[in-house]
């Protein structure tokens, strides 16, 4: 097959080449020879017949180098010698190929990190099958806003449903697993029956959930994460059909989950039981609460919309049916709400991320132009060395083919660093991503990343390599001769600072959302949470197991642990709140006051605290007493309100001795009243953006009743987190089985809250950083080249008289007129791109005067850094030195 | 020196190599010798076109190549036809016989 031939032939050429050029040589010489044999037998003596035959012949150079040439193998060696002499241009300029590698790798190492990071989030699929029909199901209260479904409404809508293939509910559940080493809290989730089978993934060793699994009373059954049947199992392959001690119950494990099933619900999940919620719905349990996440796979060619129309038809009737089961708890809902599951995930975090995207696309972008800028300025000083190629006779073409190819090779070897840079990158921003981000699991550089890394880089290369090459080829070997080092600055320097302002502008708006992102979250830690949050520990004390079923046992766990704790040398303080603040936890009741008739206040932070609470945080007290210890059960119930609920409700009146009901007793006249004994100051509870200070506070015996989850917090004297395996060990000496979870200082905490705010900004530090250089550098060799070209127009006027410092601000004026220019065109674009990260901001708008000066005389100054250089040289110039050498 | 044309006709020269080999092996500079003989002089082959064409003939897999003995016992590089040569000889001769007659007719027309 010639196909065949022609790649061995190819190959054998290649490794040898010199006898294959020997080849090629022989068989000239021999033609030549037998030629000129030719000519001597019609009659010409050998001198003669040697010149005929070579004239016949012609050049014979010419003729080896056409039969080298050919082939695949031909075509490889002029590349491989383009890129040798590529190669060998850019290790004799180290500088320019030290900037451009740089430079390109930090666009391309950052832009595909950030591409690998947002991929999963925001374009690929859910890891499901057909994972577009996966949704999530809210309820909608009357006036309009989402809340959490119920499992009587989950019931209703399943059980009549066709727009649904499978619908599910689920909640998080933390069991404890009591072995003889330090008991276990694993994160798991209560689900109802279809939950699997609504996402499409099935256990890979078991059985799935059945229905019959799912009913109140049926024996306890698990299944388990590929992670934690591994890690506490051995993966043992006979483990379906075995039991485990789940706080203090005995589960059947029936199935063990694919490694490959991502629970992107719930990510940390590494359980799953079945909810076994009373399918008869009474009318006062917990079917009614409003706790629950309801997810669903739509039927093959029903859109969300139509979904959402049959759920409200399904939905009304089954309401009026179960008023009384929807009284207890706010109401019935007023509709029903269908959303993606991919867009309800990934909600939090998509502002920040489209943010981040489009910020590295502007870095992108500055590299390119960067780039650009320096081969352009490369091919301007070579023009001359090309005049004299094509003098030489090197073809158009293939001097055009030389800069691409060098320019290529400039973004092959930083597109290689840059996935080093990318690598590294997905690493740190896995680190720094904030608790919100969706799927980090599923971050890594991946082929799809990998090919989009590529991409750009040949991309860049191409485009890079386009502009000058051009450039060369129009231009006329005789005159590029003739005016040699004489140019004076023309069109080609146009094009320069068209870029170098386009840099500047670009610069500028990453420089502004940067400092806008600062500003905010500077704005943010400057608010007072409420406490002090110095020298704090906490963590979170679940107490499980049936021995505490009894709230009194309960309570006098909780309150020898204290005791225990405060015994832990260092400690000044100890306390335990059912809430602790900037948890992300929080529960919200309502409040009757007695003076209000008919006016019950609605969602009040409430907390269930020990005395020493108030001590402990230093939260502050206005007016009235602390709650104390004997405000324990039995008495009347003493209640604590926060300043600006008192300032809303008790404007004129004296909050203290107020009579309320709270909690289970909102509503209900055979209750005894409670009495506000004192106000004490606001406290930040979910983040510190959120100013809902409405609250109220109790003992904890005084309280409905005694959460099975309580935090303690520790005030220490010295460093907080030094201490927590004291306290660790004092709780455990009162009771050896009670996990411990969620260990963080209040510093940290506070820190966390702002997570997402603090990763948009270091990222938009770090590329408005890269951004500033890049521009910078860029700036530095458009000024440096144009000294370069106008030394001979600065000798002249040094010789007529011009002064050093006139020459010196006639270069900086060309480059602070180039940098007025950009951050002009800057300021406008920023303007209008402030606008995306407008729901990052807090405390300050978008158009926020500081940042844009602070930007502007940052942008200034460093411009007039790498204006000085250049022009200080330029001031330097020797006229004499210059004449000689023009 | 006549200035009449002597190029090969474009497109033929691979044509005529392969039918001048149909005869018998036979190394460059033989080739180049007979297609003038044959054809009175009226076409020189080029010898650097003729090279170039002779390995590209070769990949191509329908010549052979080998260095042997000439009659006056010097060392030639001998290009012979192949099976699949002499099939693209046939090829090209019935491609050739069609085009020429066609183009006979055209100038043999009268308007």
């Amino acid at each position: 097959m010639s196909l065949w031939r022609q790649l061995t032939r190819g190959l054998r050429v290649l490794r040898h080449r010199e006898a294959a050029d020997q080849d090629v040589a022989d068989e000239l010489q021999d033609y030549l020879e037998q030629a000129t044999a030719a000519w001597e037998e019609s009659g010409l003596s050998p001198d003669e017949a040697r010149r005929a035959a070579r004239l016949e012949f012609g050049n014979s150079t010419v003729i080896r180098e056409q039969v080298r040439s050919y082939g695949w193998e031909g075509l490889l060696e002029t590349l491989a010698a383009d890129l040798r002499y590529a190669a060998r241009q850019l290790l004799d300029n180290p500088g320019f190929a030290l900037v451009g590698i740089l430079t390109l790798a930090l666009g391309i190492g950052a832009s595909t990190a950030i591409f690998s990071a947002v991929n999963p989030v925001l374009f690929q699929p859910l890891p499901y099958p057909a994972a577009g029909r996966l949704m999530m199901i809210q309820e909608m209260r009357s006036h309009g806003s989402p809340r959490r479904p119920t499992f009587g409404t989950f019931l209703g809508l399943a059980e009549s449903s066709h727009a649904f293939d499978a619908m599910a509910v689920m909640k998080p559940w933390q069991p404890a697993m009591i072995g003889n080493d330090q008991p276990e809290r694993f994160e798991g989730q209560r689900v109802s029956a279809a939950y699997f089978r609504t996402l499409g993934v099935f256990p890979s060793l078991g059985r799935d959930f059945q229905a019959p699994d799912d009913q109140p009373q049926s024996p306890n059954v698990v299944v388990l994460s590929d992670r934690l049947w591994r890690r506490r199992f051995n993966g043992d392959i006979t483990i379906p059909g075995k039991q485990v001690m789940l706080d203090d119950n005995l589960f059947t494990v029936i199935g063990v989950m694919p490694a490959s099933f991502e629970n992107v619900p719930a990510p940390a999940a590494e359980l799953w039981a079945p909810l076994q919620y009373n399918p008869s719905l009474p009318a006062e349990g917990r079917e009614w609460g409003h706790h629950l996440r309801m997810v669903g796979r739509l039927h093959l060619g029903v859109s969300a919309i139509q979904a959402g129309n049959e759920l409200n038809a399904i939905l009304r009737p089954f309401a009026q049916m179960h008023a009384k089961g929807y009284e207890c708890c706010g109401g019935a809902p007023g509709g029903m709400v269908v959303t993606r599951l991919q867009d309800e995930i990934t909600r939090g975090v998509k502002p920040a991320l489209v943010a981040i995207l489009g910020a590295v696309v502007l870095v992108l972008l500055i590299a390119c132009v960067n780039v650009t800028n320096l081969l352009l300025a490369r091919s301007t000083r070579r023009r001359s060395e090309f005049a004299l190629r094509a003098a030489l006779g090197a073809g158009q073409r293939r001097l055009i083919r030389q800069l691409p190819s060098e320019s290529l090779l400039l973004a092959v070897i930083g597109g290689i660093l840059g996935m080093v840079i990318a690598q590294i990158g997905v690493r740190t921003l896995i680190a720094l991503s904030p608790p919100g981000l969706p799927r980090t699991g599923a971050i890594g550089v991946d082929g799809t990343v990998f090919a989009f890394g590529l991409g750009i880089t040949s991309l860049v290369g191409l485009m890079v390599g386009l502009a000058p090459a051009l450039r060369a080829s129009h231009s006329d070997p005789h005159n590029a001769l003739q005016q040699n080092s004489r140019t004076t600055a023309g069109g080609h320097q146009l094009t320069r600072r068209v870029l170098v302002v386009f840099e500047i502008a670009l610069a500028l708006v990453l420089l502004v959302g940067a400092g806008l992102l600062l500003r905010s979250l500077e704005h943010l830690f400057a608010i007072d949470p409420g406490f002090d949050s110095t020298h704090l520990l906490t963590m979170q004390v679940q107490e499980s197991g049936r021995r505490f079923n009894d709230d009194s046992v309960r309570a006098r766990f909780f309150t020898q642990a204290l005791e225990a704790v405060r015994q832990v040398p260092g400690v000044t303080a100890a306390a335990f709140t059912s809430q602790l603040p900037l948890s992300e936890d929080f529960a919200v009741y309502n409040m009757e006051i007695a003076s209000h008739l008919n006016d019950e206040s609605e969602g009040l932070l409430q907390y269930a605290v020990s005395p020493g609470y108030f001590d402990t945080m230093r939260i502050p007290l206005r007016a009235g007493r602390l709650l104390d210890e004997h405000d324990h059960a039995g008495r009347p119930t003493a209640v604590l309100i926060s300043e600006s609920f008192t300032k809303r409700k008790f404007p004129s009146q004296n909050p203290i001795g107020q009579r309320v009901r709270i909690g289970a007793g909102v509503g209900h006249a055979d209750r005894p009243w409670a009495t506000i004994v004192g106000v004490v100051g606001d406290v930040k509870q979910t983040s510190l953006a959120v100013s809902a200070s409405d609250a109220f506070y109790t003992t904890t015996t005084q309280w409905d009743w005694v959460d099975t989850a309580q935090s303690l917090v520790v005030r220490t004297r010295g460093d907080a987190a030094a201490q927590a395996s004291a306290i660790r060990k004092a709780i455990w000496s009162v009771d050896k089985d009670q996990p411990i979870v969620r260990v963080a200082t209040m510093d940290n905490l506070l820190a966390k809250s702002q997570a997402e705010r603090h990763f948009a900004l270091v990222l938009f530090e770090a590329f408005g950083l890269v951004a500033l250089v890049l521009a910078a550098v860029g700036l530095y060799g458009v000024l440096s080249g144009s000294v370069n070209e106008r030394m001979r127009e600065i000798g002249v006027r040094a010789a007529l008289g011009a002064s050093r410092r006139d020459i010196l601000v006639l270069i900086l004026r060309q480059g602070m007129t180039l940098t007025g220019i950009g951050v002009a065109i800057g300021l406008g674009g920023a303007l209008a791109a402030s606008q995306a990260i407008i729901s990052m901001l807090y405390g300050i708008s978008r158009f926020d005067p500081v940042t844009y000066c602070g930007v502007v005389a940052l942008l200034a100054g460093v411009s007039g850094i790498a204006c000085w250089v250049p022009a200080w040289r330029a001031a330097r110039i020797d006229p004499s030195i210059t004449f000689r050498a023009g | 020196m006549d200035n009449a044309n002597t190029d090969v006709i474009q497109g033929t020269l691979d044509m005529l190599i392969l039918k001048t080999l149909s005869i018998e092996p036979m190394h460059g500079f033989g080739i180049a010798r007979r297609v003038e003989q044959i054809s009175r002089g009226v076409f020189k082959v080029n010898p650097g076109s003729l090279l170039t064409a002779l390995q590209r003939l070769e990949r191509a897999g329908w010549l052979d190549a080998a260095w042997r003995q000439t009659e006056n016992s010097r060392r030639a590089k001998f290009y012979s036809l192949t099976r699949s040569g002499g099939k693209q000889l046939e090829i090209e001769t019935a491609d050739w016989a069609r085009r020429a007659s066609a183009i006979a007719r055209l100038l043999k027309a009268e308007g």
